[in-house]
């Protein structure tokens, strides 16, 4: 699903080259969930950005379903966040102006899939249970609630990978543990691949697999 | 879908919305108002050179479509009365008064000979030298009554008020005008009437035989002329003022657009996030200025209706049409502006990096 080989990433800040990856050696296969840790400066959000095609490695490989993201123009990385990669992050990042409803219709329309009905896109609904609270903008919505329609809208195109970046990071412990179970029940049913950064050991121990990094490196 | 997303955008931000709709009406409105007057105005002339019941009119070499000042000797009038078919001839002296306005000197029996009279809604005909007609909308635009004395450079007494249509707003006797503006014997425009419609052409013809040099149109050539595309100093004008509203559209959209793509900056990111190409991101800004740019030239036309009361009320003499074909094309250059002032932010927005705009606060 995921292979990745000797993964670096150099970042240019002024005259100053920082190394956030430093050979990143990883595999994930389909179905799987596998939590990353490890402290801030890790590289561990570089890691994600990189999956998720918002950003181009500078060295190594990186395959994800047999695609090549070393190789890829930024069209191409757009098309990969389009169809194969489903974001959600720490602060929900719904927008702010559509109701929920639509933050999960404006993916589809992204990724140009109109589809009058999804049979198990209703049943991830009705996991998620937010059925009730489609029709409300962002505002009225509890952060649980918000990270819920973040999780619908990153997995209705059906991605290959989900990446969640900190998702329970905002949120209070029950609705942490919601969001988690969510995320674990999502991985069970429908064998969506996961990978999630977290600071939490508890909420990496929701995955099958724990990586932890350290100064750009996979230590463990 | 985007349809929804740009429409709540604009809604979200409702003050910044009018306000830029309403900016972009005021450069519609100013192109709709000026076209409106320069074509009420030139509609004016032409409705009241038929008023005068004249078939041809004869002018001074060199004169210009609208100049009707210039001056020719008053002998000429012999001249053209003796040519065949000519019923009538009459003089008259065109005295610019400043502004826009001008007293026309008439012979008042010959002028009623030939336009059918004067419709008097005050007072009657000149009893003396310093009297002066008017018409309504001079009466009206100046608040004066027959019978009351007016300074306009030089004192008259204002005889009568008429109906308006027929040749000028203000009249005097062309003597007395001639004599208060030293232009003894000068004329500047002959009204000509053939004995026949039919005989128009062959009068017309033995005219400009007679009298070379001279601007010599029947009264309907002279009508067709009667026309922006005529007048070249009123095309440029028309021209810088679109140029001018061309910029203010620029203008407000640029800064509308900017900041909105500046505060906008995470939401940039999360649409890239979810695979939104530049062109998509492109797109819904140029779609919203293209809602904004239809808002404002709604708001234009409407406010233009408001421009061509405010002028009924405070300048009656400037007539102002409502001219419905230039709609769309101040539709057209309102959106021209617009979309040249979307172009920048908008590639901005479509540029952005999806990390640093999803790290924005």
């Amino acid at each position: 699903m995921i292979e990745i080989r000797d993964l670096t990433k150099v970042y240019h800040v002024g005259e100053v080259d920082v190394h956030a990856l430093r050979g990143v050696d990883l595999s994930v296969t389909r179905g799987e969930f596998v939590a990353v840790i490890g402290p801030s400066g890790s590289g561990k959000s570089t890691l994600f950005h990189i999956l998720g095609g918002l950003t181009p490695p500078t060295s190594g490989t990186i395959h994800i379903d047999g695609r090549d993201l070393l190789k890829m123009t930024d069209r191409e990385r757009t098309e990969l966040r389009k169809t194969a990669v489903g974001f959600v992050f720490q602060k929900y990042n719904l927008l702010p102006t559509l109701t929920a409803a639509d933050n999960i219709a404006i993916a589809r329309d992204i990724a140009g899939r109109n589809v009058e009905s999804d049979p198990q896109f209703d049943e991830i609904l009705n996991l998620l249970g937010i059925r009730t609270r489609l029709h409300h903008k962002p505002r009225a919505l509890s952060g649980g609630e918000q990270q819920r329609v973040a999780i619908a809208r990153a997995i209705v195109n059906h991605p290959a990978i989900l990446l969640a970046d900190e998702p329970t990071g905002n949120l209070d412990t029950e609705n942490s543990n919601a969001v988690l179970r969510l995320l674990r029940d999502l991985n069970d049913r429908l064998g969506q691949t996961i990978l999630m950064i977290t600071h939490n050991p508890e909420a990496a121990s929701y995955g099958h697999r724990i990586v932890k990094m350290r100064d750009g490196r996979i230590v463990e | 879908m985007v349809y929804r997303l740009v429409l709540e955008n604009l809604k979200h931000r409702p003050v910044r919305t009018l306000l830029s709709a309403l900016a972009i009406g005021v450069q519609v409105t100013m192109i709709l108002t000026l076209v409106g007057v320069s074509q009420g105005m030139l509609h004016d002339v032409a409705m009241r050179s038929r008023g005068t019941g004249a078939d041809i009119l004869v002018r001074p070499p060199g004169s210009s479509i609208l100049g009707f000042s210039g001056n020719m000797p008053e002998k000429i009038v012999s001249v053209v009365r003796a040519a065949p078919h000519v019923a009538l001839a009459t003089g008259t002296l065109v005295q610019p008064i400043g502004e826009l306005d001008s007293i026309t000197g008439i012979h008042l029996d010959e002028f009623n000979a030939m336009s059918g009279g004067f419709h008097y809604l005050e007072g009657g005909p000149f009893t003396g030298p310093n009297d002066l007609i008017v018409d309504e909308v001079y009466a009206r635009s100046k608040n004066i009554h027959s019978g009351q004395s007016i300074n306009i450079g030089l004192a008259w007494r204002v005889a009568g008020v008429v109906e308006q249509g027929k040749l000028s707003r203000m009249f005097a006797e062309i003597e007395s005008l001639q004599d208060k503006y030293s232009a003894k014997d000068k004329i500047s425009v002959i009204y000509v009437k053939a004995d026949a419609p039919a005989n128009i052409p062959e009068v017309l013809g033995e005219l400009k035989q007679k009298l070379l040099d001279y601007k010599i149109y029947t009264v309907e050539e002279f009508v067709s002329l009667i026309s922006v595309d005529n007048i070249p100093i009123l095309q440029r004008f028309i021209g810088v003022v679109i140029g001018l509203a061309v910029v203010v559209g620029f203008l407000v959209v640029f800064l509308s657009m900017y900041t909105a793509v500046l505060e906008r900056t995470r939401e940039i990111g999360i649409l890239k996030a979810l695979g939104a190409s530049p062109g998509y991101i492109l797109g819904i800004l140029l779609r919203e200025t293209t809602l904004l740019a239809v808002a404002g030239t709604i708001a234009g036309i409407c406010m233009t209706y408001g421009t061509r009361s405010l002028m009924g009320a405070f300048v009656p003499t400037m007539t102002t049409e409502i001219v419905y074909g230039w709609w769309p094309w101040a539709g057209v250059i309102a959106l021209v502006g617009s979309l040249i002032g979307a172009l920048y932010p908008g590639f901005k927005a479509a540029r952005q990096d999806p990390i640093e705009a999803l790290a924005y606060d």
